[in-house]
């Protein structure tokens, strides 16, 4: 096999790992293992704007995947220090613990 | 990227974001969640995108993930208790997930990208993505920085432990 793979293979894995991350937010409890299965669902569509980029000779979806990149790192630290909070007052991580809005 | 290097990454990509998703213990899944960003790292670098392959490492790899271990060991979380409920949770959410890649695959072959026309030299390098960034994208750029800050100060706001 030689050659360059072609980019519907790389919006496969793209659409693969979306899937994986989906999963994982749904059938896992622990909220900061939920919050890394997100980072993998902003990843994978990730990937597929850097494919679209490459298969249409524009920068522009790198361009976003930088925006992305960004908005991810925001995301994080205002998502754990919320964890943080919520586990100082609740003692617990778990999603399925976390059910009631004020007590 | 020849097609044997790019299933051989594709095979370590999928395999690290699973054990993401199926590691009881936390710190496995931020260690499969690194591995998982430095291979998406090679796959961009595969794609012709060196400064986003060079920014995934940096800012995934190195300060996201790395906060998120920092929260892990700050909690001291231990392996949980119970795994997922059982083989038919796990069947179910294996088919759920494959039948969601199915539809997206679907989706997207509707509208399959060109072939993938030959791209001029210098292509997603610094000088072409900062080219664009400032001056489509200013507006958007400009705006990041508002985000970012609001961000640490809401992070240092909401983390800060209240006198009581």
């Amino acid at each position: 096999m030689t050659g360059t793979t072609p980019l519907s293979w790389y919006l496969a894995l793209s659409a693969l790992l979306f899937a994986i991350g989906t999963v994982g937010v749904l059938v896992r409890r622990n909220l900061i293992v939920i919050f890394m299965a997100i980072e993998l669902l902003l990843n994978a569509v990730n990937l597929s704007f850097v494919t679209f980029a490459r298969a249409h000779g524009a920068v522009d979806g790198q361009v976003i995947v930088f925006f992305v990149i960004t908005v991810a790192a925001a995301e994080a630290a205002v998502g754990l220090a919320i964890i943080l909070a919520l586990f100082r007052v609740r003692g617990t991580t778990n999603a399925d613990e976390v059910t009631t809005l004020r007590w | 990227m020849s097609p044997l290097l790019f299933l051989a990454v594709a095979a370590l990509t999928v395999t690290a974001a699973s054990t993401v998703v199926l590691h009881r213990n936390p710190v496995h899944s931020a260690l499969g969640l690194v591995s998982t960003m430095g291979l998406l790292a090679v796959l961009f670098l595969g794609l012709d995108a060196q400064l986003i392959g060079v920014l995934q490492v940096i800012v995934y790899a190195g300060a996201i993930v790395v906060l998120f271990l920092f929260v892990i060991m700050l909690l001291n979380l231990q392996r949980e208790p119970r795994g997922l409920d059982g083989p038919l949770l796990v069947g179910a959410a294996a088919a759920g997930g494959l039948c969601l890649a199915a539809l997206i695959v679907r989706g997207l072959a509707r509208g399959a990208p060109p072939a993938g026309a030959g791209v001029q030299a210098g292509f997603g390098g610094v000088a072409q993505v900062a080219e664009r960034l400032f001056t489509a994208y200013l507006l958007p750029f400009e705006l990041t920085s508002l985000l970012l800050l609001v961000a640490v100060v809401g992070a240092v706001a909401i983390a800060k432990r209240r006198p009581s």
